[in-house]
């Protein structure tokens, strides 16, 4: 009982602890303005979103956020802030107070809506009763392997599994047409009707086009 | 309600996190930082769901085996629980495991936000080649300088 009870309190303080460090990180995106901090800053997000899912008990999900989120999705951005601007211009304070209004009366019926979900922990949760316990107890007799997750992605949802990679391979065609293939992305400059494309307000571009190419997907 | 509300303290982390990343999305002018709020309010809502599928003392959901829980149990290796015939495992089913749909739901939803990530990105690419900017407000300022045949208003 003494060592549930102390299991207990170690899962609340990494709980909180993780909690505490996403909003102070979420909150630092918005108020940054250097895009690599940025984009450095949702690497972070995304591993303190790993950690806590391990806590979560969703060990398969945190490798995958690991990865994915916390690797690929930071490379990706990282080449594109590459080939656009590092940095991002301050928001006027004029145009803050509408999205300000519009999060926090969403915000708001979202805490509305609160009290209607299931305690979090809770095993007899409608959501915790049916398919997943399901998939639990039909695990160990028809795919014989220990990992559930595994097993329902590969077996049980294997046309879901298929779709996903439809999704990619459609994702990585469009970003091969949008950009090319010939390492020039990012370099090419319109000129519709011999007039190139500049506000006459806009500053000149933020970034020496420099010859550090090379970072086509 | 209050006292409901705060059983639920991690469904209001959640909703302050989501909320985050749409105020990023709506009121940042940069092109990329609009796409890192839409990541930051996409994993908030992973953190929703594998919230609503933990089960408070329960194991991650990878199936024990007999052989192995019978040694965690009992301290010492008891070989009468072990392999059933023909080399398989017989897994321990009565324990309590997390909820693995909302698992393999997420694992889905990251690698097809990922896919959409890098698509935006390539259109921001794309966009910063004809513009030469990415930030909103200067591309409006050039969108409505020209007409549509290109020359200038």
């Amino acid at each position: 009982m003494i060592f549930v009870s102390s299991a207990m309190v170690s899962t609340l303080i990494l709980d909180v602890g993780f909690m505490a460090m996403l909003v102070v990180v979420a909150f630092a995106i918005v108020r940054l303005q250097s895009l690599f901090a940025i984009v450095m800053l949702q690497g972070v997000y995304s591993l303190l979103c790993a950690a806590w899912f391990v806590s979560l008990d969703a060990v398969d999900v945190a490798f995958t956020e690991a990865a994915v989120g916390a690797g690929v999705a930071t490379i990706l951005m990282l080449a594109a802030m590459l080939l656009a601007d590092r940095e991002s211009k301050p928001v006027p304070i004029n145009r803050q107070f509408g999205p300000i209004l519009v999060v926090i009366l969403a915000g708001i019926a979202l805490l509305f809506a609160l009290p209607d979900m299931p305690t979090v922990g809770d095993g007899n949760s409608p959501a915790n009763s049916y398919v997943g316990m399901d998939y639990i107890a039909r695990t160990a007799d028809e795919i014989k392997i220990p990992n559930i997750v595994t097993a329902v992605l590969a077996s049980y949802r294997g046309y879901d599994t298929f779709g996903e990679v439809v999704v990619i391979f459609s994702a990585g065609l469009g970003v091969l047409l949008l950009l090319g293939l010939d390492g020039n992305a990012g370099k090419w400059k319109a000129k519709p009707n011999g007039i190139q494309l500049y506000a006459p307000s806009a500053p000149p571009a933020r970034i020496k086009p420099d010859n550090d190419g090379g970072e086509s997907s | 309600m209050l006292g409901t509300v705060f059983d639920n303290y991690h469904y209001a982390v959640v909703i302050i996190l989501m909320m985050t990343g749409l105020y990023t999305v709506f009121a940042s002018g940069n092109l990329i930082k609009k796409l890192v709020g839409l990541s930051v309010f996409q994993t908030s809502v992973f953190l929703m769901y594998i919230t609503i599928g933990k089960v408070m003392d329960a194991q991650p959901p990878i199936l024990e085996k007999a052989k192995d829980y019978a040694l965690n149990v009992s301290g010492n290796y008891t070989a009468a629980a072990g392999e059933s015939g023909g080399g398989g495992y017989q897994f321990v089913t009565d324990i309590a495991y997390s909820n693995p749909l909302p698992h393999v739901l997420i694992l889905t939803a990251i690698v097809v936000g990922v896919a959409t990530l890098a698509i935006g990105l390539a259109l921001v690419v794309r966009i910063r080649e004809v513009y030469g900017t990415i930030e909103e407000d200067e591309i409006s300022a050039i969108d409505y300088g020209y007409n549509l045949e290109g020359t200038s208003r």
